[in-house]
């Protein structure tokens, strides 16, 4: 008998329907995969394993976990179960952790709640349990709170808390999603090794089909609420039966069809587009002692670099590398302790905001979060006409209207979405108003920090044809912020690795991704997940 | 933060009308603001006129509240006292807000020694017990309702500065800022066309418990002589008329002293709807 068994299990929310007859089953030691776009019913069908749906969610049909029947259960019963023989592990290490407690005391509690161990003995076996997921207590004490680790590590304790009683099925939702590529990948290692260890049942929710198809043994496929396909995993994403399984699958292997940027003949060219020369940028991090000196932290350190009119260079590097502080100072939204920044020749270090006006005209943002990138209460005409501000002459209010429907146009949105609100559309739609408010001014630079990383594959395909598309038709700039070496791959010319605040390598961007010549550059080339690599591992392993 | 810009606008009356605390508090306010208004044209008697053959009358069908010491009526004392409570905390909050408001702004747009300096002189003022300093104002300038408003409304002057710059600290960083300030506009700009609207719900809030701290800080003025002159009927007066006489005639107190209470429940209740209705994330955490 298998260690969880779903069949036939729906979930009604109010009147809507939410999971239309699920079928899953998981065996001792294997790791199911579980995959759908957002809103496909992946979280929730976790969360009815758990029992902790929202208030008003009926459920049918019938999930048997090591011989229980989990539907009829009671809530003691199921408190009992919770943290002891099931785990879970959120996506979001930044607020799972409680910030008031040290992590040992995270840790301890389910121990002690579930054995009745001492006091001592639980923190005995949340230390031995906190080095297992690589937080020696010689480096990491059981005294640290959450905010004095950074994100991996917190998921690691997270991790721990959820894996402290060697659990028979351990549920991660999204485990990595928060996470740079390097820090997946040690993660998912560490999750891989426990499930060995310990033959835990591991459902792995993730819409990251190669993240997927690296770890899992089996494969389940979910979208609206109900199950496209199931199988092995390798023999399932390569064999593609089904056309949504297919569509998944192209999708996040995705390459936008792109000319390749000619450059210019040395003879004829102008001066670069964006010139960074030796720019440095110290934060001040708290004084320790009273009168003690605070310690300047270095979080971009000397980089220089140039980008041509039209290029699409991508920055990639590990999260905390200071990725998102260097965009910042190109756009001169922060000023750098020192070095230059130029637009067409003009330094924008010190130039007062009504100077800057002109130089801002000539590059715009694009944000990673499709939410917040707009201000709720705006219309969608108002947002896309916000930078019509740095225009010198004001436009009249038909001209502003007209620019802001063919800024819509370009970017795939039609004319009557004006009048709405950015929460009336779907995450890749604000991505896509996102756009059309950056190019608005037409301008020559566009900088995009992770413009991708919020969407879901089939999205993300749209967004970087979109982004393509404008390459070429508009002759716009691109500085893709990323630590996503696929996106990347798929739309730019060239690449800079970036690692503790420096540049460390540069280059064509096939010939960088593919041999890395810095450690930083392989530690992320190694670390990305491929879903051909992974498919071609499965298919040996398997046979 | 998201869910409390997330609501639109008639999404948000449909859900206040739907939450019992809401239409409660909406409900007495509006009366006792309909009381204030009708007491313009109309109240079942005179209050300026003194019978004395009428006095300390018990509640009866010609005088539903009774009579004063004087003859007066006491309903029609509470009437036009309601007019004289809500102006002072209406104009108080309004000189809170006008002034805290734009401070608070202005503290975090700039932030440096500009937030540090404001912030101090916010706690300065906070450290004063607010109705002892408002008994000095009244002191020194002389008791009246001008006087009332200008000291109640200077203690609102930092409650506002604070929710205001708290707000507004949590919506600069965001990315919706960040993309005006890349389209170029200025930290004046950006604060009325970015940061006002979106901590708006947060001072209407903040507004309407103001608004009942103010009626308690005018009756409490009131009661010590340093409130709204005679003539003028004031409950804070009624109620510190009727102590003496407490025994003989209980309804004397009991009358201005349950307006009180109940504009200000009616004015907590709103608060609460409202701050329930935008933050639905609060509210299942009650």
């Amino acid at each position: 008998m298998s260690l969880l068994e779903i069949e036939n299990l729906s979930l009604d929310i109010g009147a809507t329907p939410i999971l239309k007859g699920i079928d899953l089953s998981i065996e001792q030691g294997e790791v199911m995969g579980l995959v759908g776009e957002s809103g496909s019913g992946k979280s929730l069908t976790a969360l009815s394993i758990m029992k902790l749906l929202p208030s008003g969610a009926r459920t049918s049909g019938r999930i048997d976990f090591a011989g229980m029947k989990i539907l009829s259960a009671s809530e003691d019963e199921m408190c009992a179960l919770r943290g002891d023989d099931i785990g879970m592990v959120f996506q979001e290490p930044m607020t799972a952790l409680n910030p008031l407690k040290t992590i040992g005391e995270q840790v301890a509690e389910g121990i002690r709640l579930h054995t009745g161990a001492s006091r001592a003995d639980a923190e005995a076996r949340a230390r031995s349990m906190l080095e297992r997921v690589g937080l020696p207590s010689t480096k990491f004490p059981l005294s640290r709170y959450p905010h004095q680790l950074s994100g991996g590590q917190r998921q690691r304790v997270i991790i721990a808390i959820a894996c402290a009683l060697k659990p028979k099925l351990l549920i991660a939702d999204e485990p990595t999603t928060a996470l740079d590529v390097v820090l997946q990948a040690q993660i998912l290692k560490l999750l891989r090794e426990l499930v060995d260890e310990n033959r835990m049942g591991l459902l792995l929710i993730s819409h990251d089909l190669a993240v997927v198809a690296e770890m899992s043994d089996r494969i389940t496929i979910l979208r609206e609420g109900a199950v496209m396909e199931a199988g092995e995993t390798a023999r399932t994403l390569s064999a593609q039966v089904h056309p949504y399984t297919r569509q998944l699958a192209q999708a996040s292997m995705h390459v936008p069809v792109r000319q390749v940027h000619h450059s210019v003949p040395a003879a004829d060219r102008k001066a670069p587009l964006l010139t960074v020369e030796n720019l440095t940028k110290d934060y001040h991090s708290q004084r320790t002692l009273l009168f003690g000196r605070p310690q300047p932290f270095r979080a971009v350190s000397n980089v220089s670099f140039s980008l041509d009119a039209g290029q699409s260079v991508a920055l990639v590097g590990q999260s905390g590398c200071g990725k998102s502080t260097l965009s910042r100072m190109i756009l001169a939204l922060e000023k750098p302790t020192s070095g230059a920044v130029a637009i067409e020749g003009k330094t924008t270090v010190g130039m007062n905001d009504a100077a800057l006006r002109s130089v801002r005209r000539k590059m715009q943002v694009v944000f990673q979060d499709p939410y917040g990138s707009f201000n709720p209460r705006k219309t969608v005409e108002w947002l896309v006409a916000e930078p019509l501000h740095l225009l010198e002459k004001q436009p009249t209010k038909a001209e502003r209207r007209e620019r802001v429907e063919q800024s819509l146009h370009e970017v795939g949105l039609k004319p009557a979405d004006m009048k709405k609100y950015p929460h009336e559309f779907s995450g890749g739609q604000r991505q896509r108003i996102s756009i059309a408010r950056a190019i608005i001014t037409r301008p020559r630079l566009v900088v995009a920090d992770e413009p991708v990383s919020a969407l879901d594959v089939s999205i993300r395909a749209q967004i970087l044809d979109l982004f393509a598309d404008l390459n070429q038709k508009l002759g716009i700039a691109y500085l893709f912020i990323t630590h996503d070496l696929t996106v990347a791959r798929a739309i730019t010319d060239e690449v800079m690795v970036m690692h503790e605040g420096k540049i460390v390598e540069a280059g064509k961007t096939a010939q960088v991704l593919s041999q890395p010549q810095s450690d930083a550059g392989r530690m992320l080339v190694e670390a990305a997940p491929d879903l051909h690599r992974a498919l071609a591992k499965k298919m040996q392993e398997q046979g | 933060m998201s869910e409390l810009g997330a609501v639109s606008e008639d999404g948000f009356l449909k859900k206040a009308f739907g939450n019992r605390s809401f239409v409660a508090g909406l409900v007495i306010t509006c009366l006792v603001a309909a009381t204030a208004l009708l007491s313009f044209f109309w109240t079942p008697y005179d209050v300026n006129v003194l019978i004395v053959s009428n006095r300390m009358q018990s509640p009866s069908l010609q005088h539903l509240f009774g009579t004063d010491q004087f003859g007066r009526d006491v309903l029609s004392m509470i009437m036009v006292g309601a007019r004289n409570s809500i102006a002072v905390a209406l104009v108080a909050i309004i000189i809170g807000m006008g002034v805290g408001v734009p401070l608070g702004c202005w503290a975090a747009a700039r932030g440096g020694y500009v937030d540090d300096v404001l912030m101090r002189f916010n706690d300065v003022v906070f450290a004063f017990p607010a109705l002892l300093s408002a008994i000095m104002i009244t002191a020194i300038f002389g008791p009246g309702a001008i006087n009332a408003i200008i000291a109640i409304g200077i203690f609102n002057i930092p409650v506002f500065a604070r929710v205001a710059r708290a707000g507004a600290l949590g919506l600069w960083p965001r990315e919706f800022v960040l993309a005006a300030r890349a389209a170029g506009k200025g930290k004046t700009l950006i604060t009325i066309e970015h940061i006002l609207p979106n901590i708006a719900n947060l001072l209407l809030v903040q507004g309407t418990i103001q608004f009942a701290l103010g009626i308690l800080a005018e009756a409490s003025l009131s009661y010590i002589g340093l409130g709204a002159q005679p003539p003028m009927p004031s409950w804070g007066r009624m109620l510190f008329d009727a102590q003496t006489r407490m025994v003989v005639a209980p309804y004397l107190a009991i009358f201005p002293g349950m307006a009180i209470v109940i504009t200000v429940l009616g004015l907590n209740l709103l608060g609460d709807g409202i701050a329930d209705t935008l933050d639905p994330k609060l509210r299942r955490q009650r």
